[in-house]
Order: structure tokens, then C-alpha cells, then sequence
């Protein structure tokens, strides 16, 4: 098992790698489209995975589009881990209605399911958002929505260390409460908030995939995996082109590494 | 148990009414709530355009919406949807019996699947077995319940059959930790030395153990089913309320998304509350 993680961690390394060094790599932009040529054009040596329904480099946007989703995911990961750590720890280490109240906080956002809720919010942005606003706030919503189920585990981790001993003993020698939150409950929750950070990064590419293949993802001219995979809409007509399942094949790549990578991060949390 | 569920009861109606304020608020405070795709309709006069405006500049103030609303629906006038231009009560009439079917269909395919491999998988202990079973569950885990959704219309399978591998994929790890465990447990390594059948095992003596807990775990299982009805249904063109809730969110219809919102809350709530009790009674009996 080791040896698979290893060998996870050097295929997200080679896919974090290829897809920062987008503009180094990539034959064209991403929103170039090649006229001279004709749309859907098969793989050839100028353009390696073929070109899409408006004739642009399909290899130059599965790349580019790559970066964002490696890039905003753990951004919107973040936002959700720091939304939890505010929340749950606060809540764990109050304790009486303090932490009811969040914790019916987290319920309330944990009864309304995820895509319902994202794709409630994300449809009401404007109309003519351009591509940069669309992918900031969808990024952005999946941070600030994402943060119930890491909450509810962060406050049971603070609860736990605002019981234990040497947590008893600063309060017995008269540690106000912010410095005893600050610098004893939430460094010990650290490896609870590294776990809950790279459990959330698969499950929003995951959602951004999502709301791309329906439409609310990211604006066009714009990639990301999820728009790259509203062209599967039209495989069948192109069942053929295998090609056209690399965006697929590369999200399902990299999800997959962060599960194996972070089966062991669990444990050691 | 009576108190229990009175208990359940309160809970369910301070989320609801929680929920749909919740979803009211974002939906106000979502940028672009001013704007509306058919201000943009050449064919309109300036005061069609003006009348239109004044509709959204009613619904600006979240607490009277929401107070308006509520007091409407509890006469059962949950409003007009803006894009379908029919009530909204006649719109969820009409899908959430479809929506049900699929969701039903698709539970008990995932929940099947999840169980007969856990079981075999914790059963039989054959190192391949458990590998291929992990994995299937992890790859289908891995890909985007939509791209799950268009891979069964390609092949023209029925569309609770992707609900039900989305359910599978996300049930089956719990199960199989649970069933794991309770293998672990010293009363069930003594029955198994004393040569107890397998079936016999499981059912006298794991089920009764990790009865409750697979029970929650299905209870959350629902909440996940209903999220993929979305997908699914927009996807393989079946006309339940996740579809209806894409077009919503398409056309930008507020009263429909947010009755949408607390319907869905019911349903996610009323699932998890059935496991909930029924968790509670599987071991008191037990007990």
C-alpha cells in the first residue's frame, strides 16, 4: 500500500507540475481558436489532443483548465477548513449553547444537499459575469458552503482537548480564555484541520465538476475539468474519439490519488 | 420513544423553517439577484421591463419574503413558477412522485450492492476480493456523479442505476468499517472458533451489533441520493424535482428554488430521523 501511495503522490506531483507550467507546455492559449482549421479536428503533431467544437487546442485548454482546478480547489478548501476551524473550534472549546447553536448551524447547512444548495446560489450570478468572476465565485461558494462537516469534527477534537489535563492546568494558572484557544486548543487541532483540508480539495473538483457538466460552472472562454467535460455531452456522436475522455481520465486520476494519499493522512489524524 | 419523536418533530420544524430562511437569504444576497434574462428580451416595452423590475424589488426584502411566503404556503399556495408559469404546488405534485421512484429504485440498488459486498468482502477475507471491491467503490467514488449520469445514457441503462452505484460508492467504506469491527469483536471471534455457520454469525450475532449504525449510515445515504437526483435526472431527461430544481436554478425562479429548498430539507430530515428512531429502537430492544 505504501507503494501505491508513493506512486499516487508522483502522479498528482506530474499533474500539479504539468498544469502550473501551462503557459510553458502548452502549444497555444487556451482561448485561441485555430480558423484555419477545421472544428473537432482529429489529434494531429501541432495539436496533440485534437481541437473542440470552436477549433482551440484541446491539449492548451485540458491543461490550463487543470491549473484552475488544482489551484482554486485547495483554495476553496482552505476557506471551508478556516470557516470550520472558526466555527468548531470556538463552538468545541465554549461548550453549552454556544455550541448548540453551531452545531444546529452545521445541521441546518448539513440537511440541505450540497449540489441543491451550490446550485441554488450559483444561478443567481449575473448574466454577463465574466469568465474570471464565474470561477472566483464558484470556487469561492463551494468554500463557503463546505464547512458544516468539517465543523461538526473540528468541535469534537476541541471538545476532547478543552477536557484534558494540560488544558485544566493553564486555566488553573490563570490563562485568559483567547490565549488558551490560540495557543493550546487550536495548534493540537492542527492534524484534524490538515485532514479536513485535504479531504475537502477531491470533494470540490468533485462539485465543480459537477456544476460544470450541468451548465453553473465556469464561464466560458475559461477552462476548468468541469466545463472540459460538458463536451461529453456529445460523445456519443464521437464515441470513436477517445481523446476527448483525457479531461476525464485526469480528474479521475487525481481524485483518485488524493483518496490514496489521504487513506493515510486519516489515520495518522 | 414518544418523547423521542416529539423531539425529532421540533427539530424537524426549527431546521425547515431555518432552511428556508437560509436559502431565501442566499438567493437574495447571491450577486445577480437583480438581473433577470428576460429584462434582456428585445421583444419587451419599457414598462414590461419596469414591471418586471418592480416584481424582483418586491422580493429584495428576505424576512418579507419569506414571511409572505410562508403565510401563503401554509394555506398550500407555495406560488407561481416565474420560468414554467404554473403553480408551483401543481409543478412538485406532479415530479416528486418521480423523483421518489427513482430515489427508492436507486437505494435499494446501492444499499444491495454496498451490503453484499461488504459482507462478502468481511466474510470471505480473500485479499482480492476486498482489494476489487475497495476499488470499485473508490473508482466510482472518484468519478463525477454527472459523468456517471451520461455514461447510462449512452449505454440506455435506467437512470437509478447510476443513483444507485453514486449511493454504493459512498455507503459501501462505512458498512464495511462497520461490519469490519464488529468481525473484531471477542464474542463474534468466539462463535466463529466454535464453528458457527457464516449466515447464522451475521445474523444473530453482527446485524444485532452494527444494526444502528448501518441503519445511520443509510439515513445519510438519502441525503446523498437526493443531491445526485440532480444530475441524474437533468442528464437522462427524467422529469422529477431534480430536474425541476436545474431549471430553476437555469431561469433563476426564486419561489420555486426555495420551495424546492424546504421539500428537499422535509425529505433529508424525515430520512434521517426514521434512521434516528429506528437506530434507537434496534437497541433498546436490544438491551
Amino acid at each position: 500500500m505504501k507503494r501505491i501511495r508513493q506512486f499516487a503522490c508522483v502522479l498528482l506531483l506530474v499533474v500539479t507540475v504539468a498544469s502550473l507550467g501551462a503557459s510553458v507546455f502548452a502549444p497555444a492559449n487556451y482561448a485561441t481558436q485555430f480558423r484555419d482549421e477545421l472544428p473537432n479536428a482529429a489529434p494531429s503533431r501541432s495539436h496533440w489532443l485534437g481541437t473542440d467544437d470552436l477549433g482551440r487546442d484541446r491539449f492548451s485548454r485540458v491543461l490550463y483548465g487543470t491549473r484552475v482546478s488544482l489551484l482554486l480547489a485547495p483554495a476553496a478548501a482552505l476557506l471551508s477548513t478556516l470557516l470550520a476551524a472558526l466555527i468548531g473550534a470556538l463552538a468545541g472549546y465554549l461548550g453549552g449553547t454556544w455550541e448548540k447553536i453551531a452545531m444546529t448551524g452545521a445541521d441546518l447547512f448539513l440537511s440541505l444537499p450540497w449540489l441543491f444548495l451550490l446550485l441554488m446560489v450559483r444561478a443567481m450570478l449575473p448574466l454577463n459575469v465574466s469568465a474570471f468572476t464565474s470561477v472566483t465565485v464558484t470556487f469561492f461558494l463551494l468554500g463557503l458552503l463546505g464547512w458544516a462537516a468539517s465543523a461538526r469534527v473540528v468541535c469534537s477534537g476541541a471538545k476532547a482537548i478543552r477536557n484534558s489535563d494540560f488544558v485544566l492546568l493553564a486555566r488553573a494558572s490563570g490563562v485568559s480564555r483567547a490565549r488558551l484557544l490560540l495557543r493550546h486548543v487550536l495548534p493540537n487541532l492542527k492534524p484534524v484541520l490538515l485532514a479536513q483540508f485535504w479531504i475537502s480539495i477531491p470533494i470540490f473538483i468533485l462539485s465543480e465538476a459537477n456544476l460544470g457538466i450541468l451548465g453553473l460552472g465556469v464561464a466560458e472562454p475559461l477552462p476548468s475539468w468541469g466545463s472540459l467535460l460538458r463536451e461529453l455531452e456529445s460523445y456519443a456522436n464521437f464515441s470513436n474519439e477517445y481523446w476527448r475522455l483525457v479531461p476525464l481520465v485526469l480528474l479521475v486520476i487525481t481524485v483518485t490519488s488524493f483518496q490514496l494519499i489521504l487513506s493515510r493522512d486519516e489515520v495518522s489524524a | 420513544m414518544l418523547k423521542l419523536c416529539l423531539r425529532h418533530l421540533f427539530r424537524i420544524a426549527v431546521t425547515l423553517l431555518l432552511g428556508g430562511l437560509l436559502a431565501a437569504t442566499l438567493i437574495r444576497f447571491a450577486p445577480g439577484f437583480d438581473t433577470d434574462e428576460q429584462q434582456m428580451d428585445s421583444r419587451l416595452s419599457a414598462e414590461s421591463i419596469q414591471a418586471l423590475r418592480q416584481q424582483r424589488a418586491a422580493q429584495k426584502n428576505v424576512l418579507k419574503f419569506y414571511a409572505a411566503f410562508l403565510s401563503a404556503a401554509v394555506r398550500g399556495d407555495f406560488g407561481k413558477s416565474e420560468t414554467l408559469d404554473r403553480p408551483v404546488r401543481e409543478l412538485i405534485a406532479e415530479r416528486l412522485p418521480v423523483t421518489l421512484k427513482l430515489m427508492a429504485y436507486g437505494l435499494v440498488v446501492g444499499w444491495s450492492l454496498a451490503l453484499l459486498f461488504a459482507v462478502t468482502a468481511t466474510m470471505a477475507r480473500i485479499t482480492a476480493w476486498d482489494l476489487a471491491t475497495t476499488a470499485l467503490a473508490g473508482l466510482f467514488l472518484c468519478i463525477p456523479s454527472a459523468v456517471l449520469a451520461l455514461a447510462f445514457v449512452f449505454i440506455r441503462a435506467p437512470g437509478y442505476l447510476a443513483l444507485g452505484l453514486i449511493v454504493f460508492s459512498h455507503v459501501f467504506r462505512y458498512w464495511r468499517n462497520l461490519l469490519d469491527k464488529s468481525y473484531a469483536m471477542p464474542h463474534i471471534v468466539t462463535a466463529r472458533a466454535k464453528g458457527l455457520g457464516t449466515v447464522r454469525i451475521l445474523l444473530w450475532h453482527v446485524l444485532p451489533v452494527s444494526g444502528a449504525q448501518l441503519l445511520a449510515v443509510a439515513g445519510v445515504s438519502v441525503s446523498i441520493a437526493l443531491g445526485a437526483t440532480i444530475p441524474v435526472e437533468a442528464l437522462c431527461g427524467i422529469p422529477g424535482i431534480g430536474e425541476l430544481a436545474w431549471q430553476a436554478a437555469l431561469g433563476r425562479d426564486l419561489s420555486l428554488l426555495v420551495t424546492l429548498t424546504l421539500l428537499v430539507t422535509v425529505v433529508t430530515l424525515v430520512a434521517n430521523t426514521a434512521s434516528d428512531v429506528l437506530g434507537q429502537a434496534f437497541r433498546t430492544q436490544r438491551a
